[in-house]
């Protein structure tokens, strides 16, 4: 299911190493559940005696909910053994540069430097996205964690996202900008270090848009895909002679109804569109595997993982759903 | 009849009933919508009357009178489905020329629309008309009484246009199309995407050649941006930061107030690239008064009584929140919030209490009631008692989620401040969404 080496091929990257490297960011379609498999990651490498920064980029709070706690700002704080959870804030994170790099008194100019950085980030807005990924790379290099993970902005926004660094250097050929992003892209584009993992539900439109930003991240950035986290993956209700069963069950269900002393007709048509869904999904996934196929195929037959993550029929989104994703990639990735 | 089966794009066709209207006669002429000889465009003026009363609590209401609906929310819930099933049920029952724009970066509208075949390679910025044959795959619906029309937001293409509808003279316009710093504005980073969202909007119905245009926005992480990206446009080029900025290469002397900051940013950015910069920001301030006038006109637009918005979402918990959040930002700007839409709801039946009830029994009981199924309807009594199980099983986990959403929508109802005209439910369909017969199906549940 996950990854297998093709003969003599070397996998793109054994399935377990996920967890092994410095900067994972996450990204996919909005709603598919990104956020949750990042906190998941984020607990389950911790779980294993890894020291994490789990970083929310959207900062809308859902990652620091996601292990019960109240949301996190710049400065990072630990929301669970080994995870301590941040949200990214652009101006902060130049705030920061500033102070390091250049040595600049930013304590006594607050106003006029946020006033500034406005500007300029609506000026140019490539600002906003080097600032955060240059406090990511930053922190990989600074190796105060073991791995981060990224809470990234969703798949239509993440190429940009990740291509900035190469947009700044392509702009800018001199200077001190220069300079930096020259060892942000070594952190970048260095596959033992950095990937991406694509997460998505086995549906139409999330997998079209695996597929498409996919093949982006490949093509139009340095980052490796390391692999793509398939969510929600609704249980096989039947094997093929039950389901004939149930097919015969369901025409008959008038009688099952009289059997039973109730009305079993919204059962029935539950358990139909379980069936149906189950079978969708199991379609969208035969295109999604062999999408990637392809995508290996046209860049140098080195295999993209996939992980699967089940439908979880919980009450609510928190602590126990990550715990429960993260038993699931851990099971996925062999550990 | 307007169109004939086989026959392609039919907008290619050059159109005369837009004569009287100069601005749609001159630009992108050859691609201009045009009505059939006898068409349903002729009619497109009085659809609105034919809608329903003024009590209006249904989407078909509401869009009836409006010229422009703006679906929002976050992202995955299925705006684009929802926008262009809003704009096909528009076309197909109230007539006139609908227009439905996606200015997500990523191509689904296409897909929705069931144009991303090679047919549909065509939709970019340019609109394109969706043959009536398209809604005869559906055999409940008979031929639309209007036209359905679909476009991308290329923002490349129409930050280009932009400039050159505003540019003082040709070789300005030549130097910022050539700046570095606007060719990759333009091209790859995101926040630009909004305000030209929004102005493309403009764009197009200030043309009036559409009775009704849907808009699918991009996900609510930047919800604020798109509603106040005119705005910042608009104050960004008048302020006083921007000539401080550029001072130093307008003049090529450094005032004493511009210096310290220029020493940093030289020390950061390099002398090019700030070189680029301020030519960039000279050159666009050359457009200065039109920019600062459209930015106005499109706030105007966006909060005339022709516009409303649906914020759509799902009742996972994440985007609910979110939807809120965008409710009241809409609320907040005396934006009108017509509908919340809420999709992929799980059918109600789930929620039945007898049903459960029934289902707790049925797992409990599999064993006997196999026997009698398998009896009467001569299956194998043992698989039937597992198919028994599994059913009830499946239905009280579903339950769980069903009830778990019953409580999100709830939620959504009744929050104070930013109440919608109405609330529409669309429940989760067993197959995906992906060609104009799906569309209109969940189109005539979104109408009732």
């Amino acid at each position: 299911m996950s990854a297998t080496d093709p003969a003599g091929v070397p996998a793109r990257k054994a399935p377990d190493s996920l967890i092994d490297l410095r900067l994972v960011f996450v990204t996919g379609k909005g709603g598919v559940g990104k956020t949750t498999v990042a906190a998941a990651l984020a607990q389950l490498a911790a779980q294993r005696g890894k020291r994490v920064l789990a970083c929310e980029v959207d900062a809308k709070g859902d990652l620091a909910a996601l292990f019960e706690a109240a949301p996190t700002d710049f400065a990072g704080r630990e929301v669970s053994p080994g995870v301590v959870a941040m949200s990214m804030d652009t101006e902060a994170s130049l705030r920061e540069y500033l102070r390091m790099f250049l040595r600049v008194p930013v304590a006594t100019r607050l106003g006029p430097l946020a006033k500034v950085f406005d500007f300029v980030a609506t000026a140019a807005p490539g600002v906003r996205e080097i600032l955060t990924v240059g406090k990511l790379c930053y922190e990989a290099r600074e190796r105060r964690y073991d791995l981060i993970v990224v809470d990234a902005p969703a798949s239509g926004h993440i190429v940009s996202q990740l291509a900035a660094p190469q947009a700044i250097n392509e702009l800018v050929k001199v200077g001190l900008i220069r300079t930096q992003t020259d060892w942000m892209l070594d952190i970048l584009s260095d596959p033992r270090r950095t990937g991406v993992v694509v997460v998505t539900t086995p549906e139409e439109m999330p997998v079209t848009e695996t597929l498409e930003v996919s093949a982006r991240i490949e093509t139009e950035t340095t980052v490796r895909l390391s692999a793509v986290v398939v969510n929600r993956v609704l249980p096989e209700l039947f094997g093929r002679h039950e389901e004939e069963v149930f097919e015969r069950l369901y025409a008959g269900r008038a009688e099952l109804s009289k059997d039973t002393g109730g009305d079993v007709d919204p059962i029935m048509e539950g358990a139909r569109l379980a069936v149906t869904m189950r079978r969708t999904r199991a379609g969208h996934l035969q295109r999604l595997r062999e999408g990637l196929k392809e995508l290996e195929g046209s860049q140098g037959s080195v295999e993209v993982p996939v992980l699967y993550v089940p439908y979880l029929f919980t009450r609510a989104h928190g602590l126990r759903t990550t715990g429960q994703v993260a038993t699931a990639l851990s099971e996925e990735l062999g550990l | 009849m307007t169109s004939v089966p086989g026959r392609q794009a039919p907008g290619l066709r050059g159109g005369a009933r837009v004569a009287g209207r100069p601005s749609v006669l001159g630009r992108r002429s050859e691609r201009r919508p045009t009505p059939g000889p006898s068409g349903p465009g002729l009619a497109s003026g009085l659809a609105p009357l034919g809608a329903a009363g003024s009590s209006a609590v249904t989407l078909d209401g509401l869009v009836a009178s409006k010229e422009i609906v703006i679906a929002c929310g976050p992202g995955g819930v299925g705006k684009t489905t929802i926008a262009a099933a809003t704009a096909a049920m528009a076309a197909l029952r109230h007539g006139g020329r609908v227009l439905v724009v996606t200015v997500d970066p990523a191509r689904r509208l296409a897909d929705a629309l069931g144009l991303s075949g090679p047919e549909g390679r065509g939709l970019g910025n340019t609109e394109l008309r969706i043959p009536d044959e398209a809604f005869a795959g559906s055999a409940a619906h008979g031929r639309p009484r209007g036209e359905l029309w679909a476009a991308m937001l290329d923002t490349k293409e129409s930050w280009d246009s932009l400039v050159r509808r505003y540019a003082p003279d040709v070789p300005t316009r030549e130097r910022i199309l050539a700046n570095p710093l606007y060719r990759n504005i333009t091209g790859r980073f995101v926040q630009s995407h909004d305000y030209i969202a929004m102005e493309r909007l403009y764009d197009l119905h200030a043309q009036g050649a559409y009775d009704l245009i849907v808009v699918d926005t991009a996900p609510t992480r930047n919800a604020i941006d798109f509603l106040d990206a005119p705005q910042r446009m608009a104050e960004f080029f008048s302020s006083r930061l921007l000539r401080w900025l550029t001072a130093p290469y307008r003049s090529r002397m450094v005032n004493l107030a511009s210096k310290p900051f220029s020493q940093v940013a030289d020390r950061i950015l390099g002398t090019q690239f700030l070189e680029d910069i301020a030519e960039f920001f000279m050159l666009f301030q050359s457009m200065y008064g039109g920019f600062v006038e459209r930015a106005g006109a499109v706030t105007r637009l966006l909060s005339d009584r022709r516009t409303t918005f649906l914020v759509v979402s799902t009742l996972e918990a994440a985007p609910v929140r979110e939807a809120e959040f965008f409710a009241h930002a809409l609320a907040s700007r005396r934006l009108p919030l017509g509908a919340i839409v809420v999709n992929k709801a799980l059918p109600s039946y789930f929620r039945d209490p007898d049903a459960a009830e029934l289902a707790l029994r049925m797992r409990d009981g599999a064993n006997s009631y196999a026997e009698k199924a398998a009896h009467e309807l001569g299956t194998d009594p043992e698989l039937t008692e597992r198919v028994l199980f599994e059913v009830a099983e499946s239905f009280l986990n579903f339950g769980v989620v069903a009830r778990r959403e019953a409580e999100e929508q709830a939620e959504l109802a009744t929050q104070q401040s930013a109440r919608p005209e109405l609330i529409a439910t669309v429940p989760f369909f067993d197959d995906d969404i992906v060609d104009m017969a799906g569309l209109l199906r969940l189109g005539e549940v979104l109408w009732s």
